[in-house]
């Protein structure tokens, strides 16, 4: 059917995505399971450890994410807006909203004259969108329209309850290493004490190759749904150059001098990167950081579907 | 969207729900006797327009369509062709009063151009314009992703006020004909929209 072509999914893109997240998934079950051969093989309950880690890293996971919208908006000193206050702002997210049939998300505003913008919650009920004051002066309203509607894909996609499970792996596996650690320095005396330096090393030398393994790939997972959410955003408007042209000028400014006094800006610039790179990786933000894809990437894909929406005939021409 | 699609982060565009339109000229009859609006004969499609030659020539092909028979009997003025400040095109297509057949027949026109050439995810609603003796004005919104209507009544000579005791009232009027919007916070209010 004409129809479905036309908006047909990116397979690179999904398969891509798969991998990566299959990657994360293997690297977590191989390490796990060391752990507890390492633990067996030194006498010791590996399980009971491995599930005190489990319940921990959870607990911690989910709070951040059940209070991820109140976090990020007082990390950015957002306040949310009615309808009256910023009425072009709700106008834009009504229509994307009414277009994509999805609820609408809580809309804040930022003071920061840093062009950015975030979406974050726990749920599609509790999420919240949040723009700055910058990106709303510099860019246009089809500009900002694209940006809303990246921002609303990553909100359909749940972006930031997937990156909160992906992180969740990498809290775990520090987790263990650290009981690891703390048994091996205390419980492990007792029976085989010539063992237990060398165990400790090779657990904390595992330790830090899963870190590395795990952060890139939480990273490359991060800027594949990056690019899910430039698709889908793209798509939802169907104007892929005004989103190009808003991400132009949003590195641009990015990169510029800014106006602000650098002390009023560090607090902010200390959310944007630190949770990113933690817990609320999901959160995301428009700015390119290296959880997002390279402007020239992120162009390429969006001209992608340029041509793709201007095509006479779709379903003739197949999948692309 | 399905649990696999959240995970890979695949939108599907939504498909617009069409047929529940053809209601209107019944319902408009209802709302009549009910609360004494009837219809001004004029209506509207809005929708986001796709940048690119293709849909600016679809969306030509869909004007030539409906200015075919404008000025028979029945089938009304030529279509009026706007753009919002949210970059969204209004297509607005004027009958007489008593021409609600002739109307939806027009607005159908329209969706199922855009639908046949694949663009239908990019229809926004239909808006269909009622006023009453005292000129209060108030519209059905027709929302194509729920395929739900709801009503809008702005005050006149207020800004961006409703009237929400009128809405109501249209939506109780009109419970039975038409499927309205049980969720409030989808009743998008559309200021300054064309035709209304």
């Amino acid at each position: 059917m004409a129809a479905r072509t036309r908006y047909a999914p990116d397979r690179g893109l999904t398969v891509r995505m798969t991998a990566t997240m299959f990657l994360l998934g293997l690297v977590f079950v191989a390490f796990v399971a060391l752990i507890i051969g390492v633990m067996t093989a030194t006498h010791q309950s590996g399980a009971a450890i491995v599930v005190v880690a489990l319940l921990l890293g959870g607990g911690t996971a989910f709070i951040s994410l059940f209070y991820s919208d109140k976090i990020a908006l007082a990390s950015a000193g957002a306040q949310v807006v009615t309808p009256e206050q910023a009425p072009k702002l709700h106008g834009i997210v009504d229509r994307l909203c009414a277009l994509a049939d999805m609820d609408k998300p809580l809309v804040a505003i930022a003071p920061a004259s840093m062009p950015n913008a975030f979406a974050t919650g726990r749920n599609s009920k509790h999420a919240v969108l949040c723009v700055t004051q910058g990106l709303m002066n510099q860019l246009d309203d089809d500009e900002l329209e694209g940006v809303l509607a990246h921002e609303l894909s990553h909100v359909a996609h749940k972006d930031v309850q997937v990156m909160t499970v992906a992180s969740l792996l990498a809290i775990v596996a520090g987790l263990l290493v650290r009981f690891a650690f703390y048994s091996e320095l205390f419980g492990g005396r007792r029976n085989n004490n010539q063992n237990a330096f060398p165990i400790i090393l090779v657990i904390m030398a595992v330790s830090a190759v899963v870190y590395a393994i795990s952060f890139l790939l939480i990273r490359l997972l991060s800027r594949y749904r990056e690019l899910a959410a430039d698709r889908s955003g793209a798509l939802l408007t169907g104007q892929p150059s005004a989103l190009i042209s808003a991400l132009t000028k949003v590195s641009q400014g990015m990169n510029r001098i800014p106006n602000e006094d650098l002390r009023a800006a560090e607090p902010l610039n200390a959310f944007y990167f630190a949770p990113a790179m933690k817990l609320n990786g999901g959160a995301s933000m428009s700015a390119i950081f290296s959880t997002h894809p390279s402007l020239k990437k992120r162009i390429e894909e969006l001209e992608k579907i340029q041509r793709q929406l201007g095509e006479v005939s779709p379903g003739a021409k197949g999948l692309r | 969207m399905s649990f696999l699609d959240t995970l890979l982060g695949r939108t599907k565009p939504v498909q617009p729900k069409l047929d529940d339109l053809f209601g209107l000229p019944s319902a408009a009859i209802q709302l009549q006797a009910a609360t004494g609006f009837i219809p001004t004969g004029s209506g509207s499609v809005c929708f986001r327009g796709v940048e690119g030659k293709t849909f600016g020539d679809i969306q030509k092909e869909v004007r030539d369509l409906l200015d075919m028979d404008s000025g028979k009997p029945g089938g009304g003025l030529p279509v009026e062709v706007s753009r919002d400040s949210y970059g969204f095109t209004w297509l607005v297509s004027n009958h007489m009063s008593d021409e609600m057949d002739g109307l939806v027949t027009d607005l159908h026109a329209v969706n199922s151009s855009l639908v046949d050439a694949g663009f239908g995810p990019q229809l926004l609603c239909t808006v269909v314009a009622f006023a009453d003796e005292s000129h209060r004005r108030a519209a059905l919104v027709y929302l194509y992703k729920r395929g739900t209507f709801y009503p809008f009544a702005p005050l006149d000579g207020q800004q961006n006020r409703r009237d929400n005791a009128l809405e109501i009232q249209i939506k109780g009027a009109l419970a039975e004909d038409l499927k309205m919007e049980p969720d409030l916070t989808k009743w998008m209010a559309l200021w300054g929209a064309p035709g209304l």
